[in-house]
């Protein structure tokens, strides 16, 4: 991958994410996390603006264009959109960056998913002639790439315990307790093993060459980028691992040096398995100290928190290389990864 | 002012549905669905894929127009459990998801195994589909698929009529009196309880009857979990109860304990029906009962 500009995040919010509907409208959830970045950098307006959600999630078309009150669009601003979690948006914003003429971008995500049934929702985003009239929902399409795996309960109880323990010292995800022994939901997977109903946002800026380095003292410049994606049929592909993971990862040059901390968008216990070994992670690697999507997963920003919470080790100093992982689709079908530097 | 939250329902619908085009590839395999057939399509490195797409999701080329009949059975590669099924699912009570690859396939189908309960599914196992009776052109036309034939259930049952010997009907009429009857071997001196014609240590004749109390030692007993029609609740105990003044025990019940207490060497006594309720029938002795005396070494 050839890079044309130093691009780096300077600033990352998250809302104190929550397992119930507290009322807040989509704009009254952003509102809070673009204060706060804009505090950050000291910027009121950005070269370049996007944003990722899923409009089904609210059940209400054009929701995000809804979304931009808390933006303050007037006069008119460059702005973009993906229905898709805004891990992509950002990717979308690093490429405009790439073009040259923008400098700083804003970039966030949001999403409640408190609102409707998420394993429903989900059967929306399938194949409208196969998969989506079997009524095949989010919570079995994952159970059958577990057991596709075929993990180790232990393995998989082990990962559930790390995760929440991490989140109970995040003061942004939920307090889930540690452990939980439920029956199975769909078997192989439990209760435990599912990321939990969240509603929350989250917000980051990318800034371009010299700006980088004006906005932030220590910028978490993106060293690397890149997303792949695979077949959309399940039967179609290797459900054990996740080939599409490993070729972004590789594109992005996971494996060029140190990683300290990964945050992996596993929003099943047994994903973050499979991306372990598809992003190659060495043995030290600390994957998500935040606990992860098992700790908070507001849809839609989910993806994004995890580039936030491995750009704000750079940013905080505590680490000097760290790797985030975005995912969408059914069954890990599409992948980004980032590679973060000092 | 309002304390309470307004909150209020909310359905996102497009009455009636979309309408949707197939195309050509699509269309052909939900036509053969409707017809009862499964088919895939080739594509042109010679893989066939069920169900059929119009690229090659390996190539990204087109697919080729050669199709070919699969199945009608295929090997279950994933499975998952579902305990509750959702109103969306294809079954109403707990079944599978799988991943289905049809005889001839080169990839896999995804539907629901209709199996029963989970411990009759594994990766391998041979399925086939169960057909909706009214097809309309969709993946639904198959209802789900079963697993093929490699069981059946035999039923096995015979009536009788049972006539007690001279010996039982001795000793059932015992039971209907309140008395355990047994006979002694002249020979060997030992005391068999049901009373017999004879002594199976030594041959000999037995003559000599005597009536043993109502109490004894377990020495040996099972716990049963599948429910039978001469127990009063599940799980039961069947013990070997070895009557005072016996040399053998016999077979009965042992209740108005928890299973787990249940021990060798537990001393128990028999806990009759009422009188007038007693029959020449094992049935008149409810069970046998702790009696709370200490345990006996055996």
């Amino acid at each position: 991958m050839r890079q044309v500009r130093d691009v780096a995040v300077v600033a990352f919010a998250q809302t104190r994410h929550t397992g119930h509907d507290t009322g807040a409208s989509e704009p009254e959830l952003i509102l809070p996390v673009l204060e706060e970045v804009r505090a950050q950098t000291g910027l009121r307006r950005f070269d370049f603006t996007c944003s990722g959600s899923c409009d089904y999630l609210a059940g209400a078309p054009f929701s995000f264009v809804s979304a931009l009150d808390a933006l303050g669009a007037w006069p008119p601003i460059s702005e973009s959109h993906v229905e898709m979690d805004a891990a992509w948006a950002l990717y979308e914003a690093w490429v405009r960056l790439q073009h040259g003429d923008a400098d700083t971008a804003l970039v966030y995500g949001f999403g409640k998913s408190s609102m409707g049934d998420l394993r429903a929702i989900m059967t929306l985003q399938l194949d409208p002639y196969y998969l989506a009239p079997l009524g095949l929902d989010q919570l079995s399409y994952a159970a059958l790439q577990a057991s596709a795996l075929g993990a180790s309960r232990d393995e998989l109880d082990r990962i559930v315990r790390r995760s929440r323990t991490a989140g109970r010292e995040n003061p942004y995800a939920l307090d889930l307790p540690a452990d939980e022994d439920g029956g199975f939901l769909v078997e192989p997977l439990k209760a435990h093993d599912v990321a939990p109903v969240t509603d929350g946002a989250a917000a980051v800026v990318l800034a371009a060459g010299d700006r980088a380095g004006e906005l932030a003292t220590r910028p978490a410049f993106i060293r690397g980028i890149a997303h792949r994606i695979e077949p959309h049929y399940l039967g179609m592909r290797d459900l054990a691992r996740s080939a599409s993971a490993a070729d972004a990862a590789r594109a992005a040059g996971v494996g060029k040096g140190p990683v300290e901390v990964a945050e992996l968008h596993a929003q099943f216990s047994h994903e973050e398995i499979i991306l372990r070994e598809a992003l190659e992670l060495p043995a030290d690697t600390v994957v998500n100290p935040s606990g992860g999507p098992l700790a908070a997963n507001p849809v839609m920003a989910t993806g994004l928190i995890r580039i936030g919470e491995a750009a704000r080790r750079i940013l905080d100093g505590s680490a000097s290389r760290t790797v985030a992982h975005a995912a969408g689709g059914p069954c890990l079908q599409h992948n980004l990864v980032a590679v973060l530097e000092a | 002012m309002t304390s309470e939250p307004l909150v209020a329902d909310h359905v996102l619908e497009f009455p009636g549905g979309y309408t949707r085009s197939t195309g050509p590839v699509i269309g052909r395999f939900l036509t053969e669905l409707r017809d009862g057939r499964v088919v895939g399509v080739k594509t042109a490195g010679g893989r066939v894929l069920v169900p059929p797409l119009e690229y090659d999701p390996a190539t990204g080329e087109p697919v080729t127009g050669e199709w070919v009949e699969v199945g009608p059975a295929g090997t279950v590669t994933a499975w998952a459990w579902v305990h509750e099924p959702r109103k969306e699912h294809p079954l109403d009570r707990p079944f599978a998801w799988a991943l289905i690859r049809m005889d001839g396939a080169d990839t896999a189908l995804v539907h629901a195994v209709d199996a029963g309960n989970p411990k009759a599914m594994r990766p391998g196992l041979r399925v086939r589909p169960r057909w909706k009776t009214d097809r309309e052109g969709g993946i639904t036309d198959i209802a789900c698929f079963v697993p093929e034939v490699t069981m059946i259930v035999s039923p096995t049952r015979a009536e009788y009529r049972i006539r007690a010997s001279a010996s039982l009907t001795r000793f059932l009429e015992g039971i209907r009196d309140g008395v355990f009857r047994g006979g002694r071997c002249a020979a060997c001196d030992k005391v068999y309880v049901p009373i017999r014609v004879s002594c199976p240590e030594c041959g000999n004749v037995i003559g000599e009857e005597v009536e043993l109390p109502g109490t004894g030692t377990v020495t040996t007993f099972a716990i049963n979990n599948l429910p039978d029609p001469r127990a009063p609740e599940v799980p039961f105990i069947s013990a070997y109860i070895l009557l005072d003044g016996a040399d053998i025990p016999m077979i009965a019940l042992v209740g108005g304990v928890p299973a787990h207490e249940v021990r060798q060497g537990m001393r128990v006594r028999a806990e009759w029906a009422p009188a007038e309720e007693r029959t020449p029938s094992m049935s008149s002795v409810k069970w046998f009962t702790p009696t709370g005396e200490p345990d006996v070494e055996l």
